[in-house]
This record gives structure tokens, C-alpha cells and sequence, in this order.
């Protein structure tokens, strides 16, 4: 058929144009588009990736959801062991147990996400080959999933809150936005790690020993007010967990103690080193999307 | 056709729909190629930050002796690369129905890969238009832990389809798996029959204006393959465009308008279906009567079955493909179990020209080895009596596999056999036989 006949045929064609979209597949060179409004065409498989891994879960466990209480609060129970009772490490003017385990939820929800999320590409390889869809969502997937055991984990807040006579602040309206911080970071990290693992198995094997670093580079069994100098602590910010889970403790116990001032000055720097996280992440990732299937 | 002529047996011939297509472009492929690196896709198939520094290490050293030592320069020495396609270009009209044969390795499936944005081309492009659909596999992201339901909003949603759509879709579905007493209990409990079928009857109400489907139709039951094709040939009346890879040509001949034969990465022929898989069947399949796969033939990722060599004789002489139709011959085939296998059986097709197959016959239809493949090599005989085939060019294809839940090798058409008319049944009439058959019967004429 001549290139003139099949403009033809096509101006003739009766369907409107715009119904069809149109894909167009080539090499792609260098740094790629992030895609992100693809991602929105796909929000019902996301939905059904994390209704999958919400499922699934807990399948064949005796304990089942019990899990996702158990894990934080048997830590707060250990750590209140050895930093609250033996080491006498200050908690700002609250009971150790509290002012470990509001950190605790936050940093659960993080440190679950950032493994999950680590593993997910190589967990789904099998989808990787078979079907194409925007590769973001099962990272995505995965973090997210994690906020039904971080709602499980939280409900065990309000009797702990009620045991030791605190009643929230009103700052704890600003608790969705630690945890959106929270979530960035985990993804931000976790994308990097989950393409670095589908190339490099060695990842697999630094990931738990980089979240348990990262736990206590962050201020969860400690406070970051042990820091005293302004800067120095504004520099901590670095690691967007530290505003994190200065933040969740502000929202929730900010009423029972005036030492909790909140991240501060620290929360910018938290703010902008998450957002570089979750962009260089996100450029990286979808940089070396294309090798996904021929190496997973 | 050389070959049609050869096969002298009058098969009903394909309706030949859309010889010449004329509608608006569905697929435009333009110079696609796919380049792999054999290195690191196949003996180690994950690298670790070990070997990469040993290799940034190792490689300018190993390229500065190569180059002193005078050989071949660059870097796909190091690595050891294999193009999947080359220059690869064709065009596919809307509702046109497509099918792609070619041997293992021809790059079917990266084909289906690239087009349905899986994996990227190295070189060139491909314009599609409208959303594709692609079905390399049945089943993919199916959960054991969930239950047929559950499994079918999720294969649903992993295949493409709004959860509205599934949700209207829900009864059909479940009523073409015929799992209806099932569909609330945990996959993990089904036979693997009925996981197939619940699987493919949420494949078969995808619903893309293209669909992208690879050998699927390859697992399940023959009434249940019956069934699937039903389907595809009613989508494919609905105006949708299909492109089909198979190795079923009796499908192809069937199902398409056009085929498209792979050969090593390119298009080696495109045209109706009839010309094309007679061309396919006859090209290397030789009359010598003997193939050996060196180093073993299996498909990709079976690591424990290699089919070693296949033969076909006289029942009293040496390997060859020229057959008298009176005295029976003998298909031997040698395999290799590298692992314990359970219930597996080999045999072959035996097909015509045109794809349409006479028969096939398994070892495993003999319940002597119908048990477990222990370890070790094989020879399995068969004896095709005399006076069964109707003289003309047969194609032999060797297949092996666990029926309906792993294929292990498939070769096919790679022996060819012209029974000779010498001898016959009817043979002293030249003229006036038909059928594929030609069966020595027992007559009693009275008056």
C-alpha cells in the first residue's frame, strides 16, 4: 500500500480520530519522561496490587494481623528494656514506653516500606515479563500496603495515650503530613534500591543491615534534643526520619510535655532532601526500567 | 508451490479473508531490532557488584591483549551478543488477523515483548494504534493464596481491564471456566486444568482493539484448546486485531487472514496463511530421516528434558525419509532426563502441507510409561503400521512435555517422509483416491 493510499484509508476511517491512541516504540535514549499521568491510568491495578498484598499478607498465620502490632510493640518493650531503663536515656519528659512506641508506629510504616519496596521488583518479576504496565506501581504497591498495618499499630496508641493521662494536641492534624513525608522517603530510597536489586542481587542482602543503621540514625529510641547546637541539628534534617518521627512525637504528646518543639528549622531541610531523594529516585528508576525484563 | 504440489492431499482450503488489507494501520514495524547480551542473560543471570568489579578490572586488560594479539576490537567481544530480530519491518491493517510461525528462537516472542512495550527495541520503531492487550501467558499474577474470584479482579486488572468492566463481565467469565462450584475456594486447591481454564476465560473477555497472544493455547485440554479458539475466531470476526504466534499451523490456517514466518530474527515470508506454513514446513526439514540436536533441544528455561536426536525408517533398514506405504516404519526418538520428571511423554505430530495434523502419538499412551522418568537417556520406538497414511509429503514434529502443566521440548517439522505409492492400497488405479488415509480394510464382495 503507498504511503498516499494509507492516508487515505486513514481520513477515511470513520472511528474519531481521538479515540485511539496512538503508541509510538522506540529505543529511548538517555534521561526518560517520569510518566507520572500513565501512572493515574493504572491507579485500579495499583488498587488491586495493594488489596492483593493486604490479602495475602497474613494467609496461613496463626497470629494473622495481630503481626503488625506485635512487631513495633514487642521493639518499644526491648528498647524500653535497654535505653529507657539501663542506659536512663532521657525521653523528653514522658514515660519511655510512649515516647518510644509514637516513634515506633512511624518508623515501622518506614523501615516495612523501604524493605518491601526494596524486594518488589524482583518479587513480581514474573508480571515484569509478561505484561506491560508503568513499573512505578509495584514499588508503590508495596509501600503502600503497609498502611493497614500502620493503622493496626496505631490503634494500640490510644490505650497506651490513656494509661499515661496524655491527651493529643491539636498538632495532630498534621500527622498525615509526617507520614506523607515518611512514605516519600521510603519511596524515594526504595526506588533506587528495588532497580539497584533487579541488576545487583547484593542489595537484597544490604537491605536489612541499611534499615537497622538508619534506625538508630534516626532519633526513635533517643531524642533529637540530646543534639544542642541550632545547626547541627537543622543538619540532622538530612535524614528526613529524624523529622519524622520528631513530628509524629509533637502532634501526639506535644500537649504532655514543652520539650517536644517539634522538627523545626530541621523540617525544611528534611522536606528538601526527601524531595531529592524521591526525584533522583524516580529519574533513576524509570532510566533503567527498560532492562527490567530482559534481567529480572 | 513446490511443496503444494508434493502434498498432493485436498485439504479444505482456508477462507482467504483479506488477501489484499484495506483498512487504516494497526501495527507499523519499522527496522525493530533486539540485541541481547548471551554472557549475561544466560550462564550467570544476575550479576553482583563482585563481578562488576572484577570486570571493569579485567575488561580493558583482556581488550588491550586482544588488540595487541590483533583480534576483532570492541566491546562485543567481552560480551558474547545475540540479536533476538534484525531489520525487522512489517505492517498489520486493523481487524486484519495475524499469525507469526517460525522455529524456537526465531524471536516470536520478543516480537510480542517489544510490541506490547515489555521489553524496549534496541533499533528502530513500531507505531501502534489503539490499546493492546497481550497474552503471553495465561494466568500471570495469579495468587494461590486467593480465591478464583479474587484471582479473576486481579488478572482482570493486571491484563488491562477497569474493574466496571470486569465486575459486567463476571458471570461470563466464570461461566466459560466452567469452575463455577469453585470460584470461592483458593486457587492453590484447583487441579491444573481448572486453574487453565479459569485463567484463560478472563483472557478471553479481554477486550483491546489489538491482542497480542503467544503460544497459550498450548496448555489445557484438547476440548478446552477447541473452545479458546472458538473464541479467538469469534473476537477476531468482531473486527479486532490479532497477532498470533503459534506453532498449532492447523490454528493459524484456520484463525488468520495473513502469516508472517520468522526466520533467525527476520521476516523470511508474509502471505496467506496456506503458502506461507507449506513454505515453513518444507524449509529445513530434510528426507534424510535422521536430525540431531547438538548439545540437546528443549525450550527455554527447561533445564532437566533434552531431546537428542530423532529418526525415522524402515521397519528393516537405515534412516531415511522415502517410505514404501506397504511395510511399516519406525519414529525413534532419543532424549536425555537430567531430573526425576513426573508423568512426562514424548512423541510427535504428523501433519500435512498445510498444517493440518494426521495424527499424534505419545509413549505415554502406553501405559507401561505412563510412571515417572527416572535419570537418564532414552530411546523411544515407535511402530507406525503399514497402509495407514495416504501416499505423499508428511512433516514430523517432536514434542514432549507434562500434559497441561509444562512443555519440555518441541521441534518441529524437522523430518520430512514421502510414503511412496509403490504398493499402496489402490495403487493399480492411478487416479480417483482421496483422504488422508488410506487404510488396508477388510472387503467381502457377494452376489
Amino acid at each position: 500500500m503507498s504511503p498516499d493510499g494509507r492516508a487515505a484509508a486513514l481520513a477515511s476511517d470513520s472511528l474519531p480520530a481521538t479515540e485511539v491512541p496512538v503508541i509510538r516504540i522506540e529505543a529511548s535514549r538517555g534521561w526518560v519522561k517520569l510518566g507520572l499521568g500513565e501512572l493515574w491510568d493504572y491507579r485500579e491495578l495499583l488498587y488491586f496490587l495493594i488489596w492483593r498484598d493486604i490479602k495475602v499478607r497474613y494467609k496461613q498465620t496463626v497470629l494473622g494481623a495481630a503481626w503488625a502490632i506485635i512487631q513495633p510493640f514487642m521493639s518499644m518493650v526491648v528498647f524500653t528494656l535497654f535505653f529507657g531503663r539501663l542506659a536512663r536515656i532521657p525521653s523528653d519528659g514522658v514515660p519511655y514506653p510512649i515516647f518510644n512506641y509514637s516513634a515506633m508506629v512511624a518508623w515501622t510504616f518506614f523501615a516495612n516500606g523501604l524493605s518491601q519496596a526494596s524486594n518488589s521488583l524482583v518479587g513480581s518479576s514474573n508480571l515484569l515479563k509478561k505484561i506491560y504496565f508503568p513499573r512505578l506501581v509495584i514499588p508503590i504497591a508495596s509501600i503502600l500496603a503497609g498502611l493497614v498495618d500502620f493503622a493496626l499499630a496505631f490503634t494500640v496508641l490510644v490505650p497506651m495515650m490513656l494509661y499515661f493521662g496524655i491527651v493529643p494536641s491539636p498538632n495532630v492534624v498534621w500527622l498525615p503530613f509526617f507520614l506523607l513525608l515518611a512514605f516519600s522517603t521510603a519511596l524515594g530510597v526504595g526506588l533506587w534500591l528495588s532497580a539497584l536489586n533487579v541488576q545487583f542481587r547484593d542489595v537484597r542482602h544490604t537491605v536489612g543491615f541499611i534499615v537497622q543503621f538508619w534506625l538508630f540514625a534516626s532519633p526513635v529510641v533517643y531524642s533529637s534534643n540530646l543534639i544542642e547546637n541550632d545547626l547541627l541539628r537543622t543538619l540532622y534534617g538530612i535524614n528526613p526520619m529524624a523529622s519524622v518521627v520528631e513530628g509524629f512525637r509533637w502532634a501526639l504528646l506535644g500537649s504532655a510535655s514543652d520539650q517536644f518543639k517539634g522538627p523545626g528549622a530541621m523540617l525544611i531541610v528534611s522536606c528538601a532532601a526527601a524531595l531529592l531523594m524521591l526525584v533522583s529516585g524516580l529519574y533513576y528508576f524509570r532510566r533503567m526500567e527498560k532492562t527490567f525484563a530482559d534481567v529480572a | 508451490m513446490e511443496m503444494r504440489a508434493a502434498a498432493r492431499l485436498p485439504a479444505p482450503a482456508p477462507p482467504d479473508r483479506g488477501e489484499v488489507p484495506q483498512g487504516p494501520v494497526a501495527i507499523e514495524v519499522r527496522g525493530i531490532g533486539k540485541r541481547f547480551y548471551i554472557g549475561a542473560r544466560q550462564s550467570d543471570r544476575y550479576r553482583t557488584f563482585r563481578d562488576v568489579l572484577a570486570r571493569a578490572v579485567s575488561a580493558p586488560l583482556r581488550r588491550a591483549r586482544s588488540l595487541i594479539g590483533g583480534h576483532a576490537t570492541g566491546a562485543a567481544e567481552l560480551h558474547e551478543e545475540m540479536w533476538a530480530l534484525r531489520e525487522l519491518s512489517f505492517e498489520v491493517e486493523q481487524g486484519e488477523v495475524v499469525g507469526v510461525i517460525g522455529r524456537n528462537g526465531a524471536g516470536k516472542t520478543t516480537l510480542l515483548k517489544i510490541i506490547s512495550r515489555i521489553t524496549e527495541p534496541t533499533e528502530g520503531s513500531a507505531v501502534i494504534h489503539g490499546r493492546v492487550g497481550s497474552l503471553l501467558e495465561v494466568g500471570t499474577g495469579f495468587h494461590p493464596e486467593l480465591t478464583g474470584r479474587e484471582n479473576v479482579f486481579l488478572n482482570g486488572a493486571i491484563l488491562g481491564m477497569r474493574k466496571a468492566e470486569i465486575e459486567a463481565k463476571f458471570d461470563e467469565i466464570v461461566e466459560f471456566s466452567e469452575v463455577e462450584r469453585f470460584i470461592d475456594t483458593p486457587v492453590k486447591h484447583y487441579s491444573s486444568g481448572m486453574y487453565v481454564r479459569l485463567a484463560f476465560a478472563v483472557a478471553a473477555h479481554l477486550e483491546p482493539e489489538i491482542l497480542l497472544v503467544d503460544e497459550v493455547l498450548s496448555v489445557g485440554d484438547a476440548r478446552f484448546q477447541r473452545k479458546c479458539l472458538g473464541k479467538m475466531g469469534e473476537v477476531a470476526r468482531g473486527g479486532r486485531t490479532i497477532l498470533f504466534v503459534s506453532h498449532n499451523m492447523a490454528a493459524v490456517g484456520r484463525l488468520c487472514s495473513r502469516a508472517i514466518w520468522l526466520d533467525e530474527g527476520r521476516v523470511r515470508l508474509t502471505g496467506a496463511p496456506r503458502d506461507v506454513i507449506a513454505a515453513y514446513l518444507a524449509s529445513d526439514s530434510s528426507l534424510a530421516g535422521e536430525e540431531h540436536f547438538e548439545g540437546g533441544l528443549s525450550r527455554p528455561g527447561v533445564e532437566d528434558f533434552k531431546l537428542d536426536a530423532v529418526r525415522v525408517r524402515p521397519a528393516s533398514g537405515e534412516p531415511t525419509g522415502e517410505l514404501e506405504a506397504d511395510e511399516p516404519f519406525i519414529v525413534e526418538i532419543e532424549y536425555r532426563v537430567l531430573e526425576r520428571l513426573p508423568q512426562t511423554r514424548v512423541g510427535f505430530l504428523v501433519q500435512t502441507g498445510d498444517g493440518i495434523i494426521v495424527f499424534d502419538a505419545y509413549d505415554a499412551d502406553d501405559p507401561r510409561y505412563l510412571e515417572y522418568r527416572d535419570t537418564g537417556s532414552y530411546v523411544a520406538r515407535c511402530t507406525v503400521p503399514a497402509h495407514l497414511l495416504a501416499p505423499g509429503r508428511y512433516f514430523l514434529s517432536f514434542n514432549a512435555g507434562i500434559p497441561g502443566i509444562r512443555n519440555l521440548a518441541f521441534a518441529e517439522a524437522v523430518l520430512a517422509i514421502d510414503i511412496v505409492d509403490t504398493g499402496a492400497v489402490g495403487a493399480h488405479f492411478k487416479a480417483g483416491r482421496t483422504g488422508l488415509i488410506r487404510p488396508l480394510l477388510e472387503w467381502e464382495v457377494s452376489q
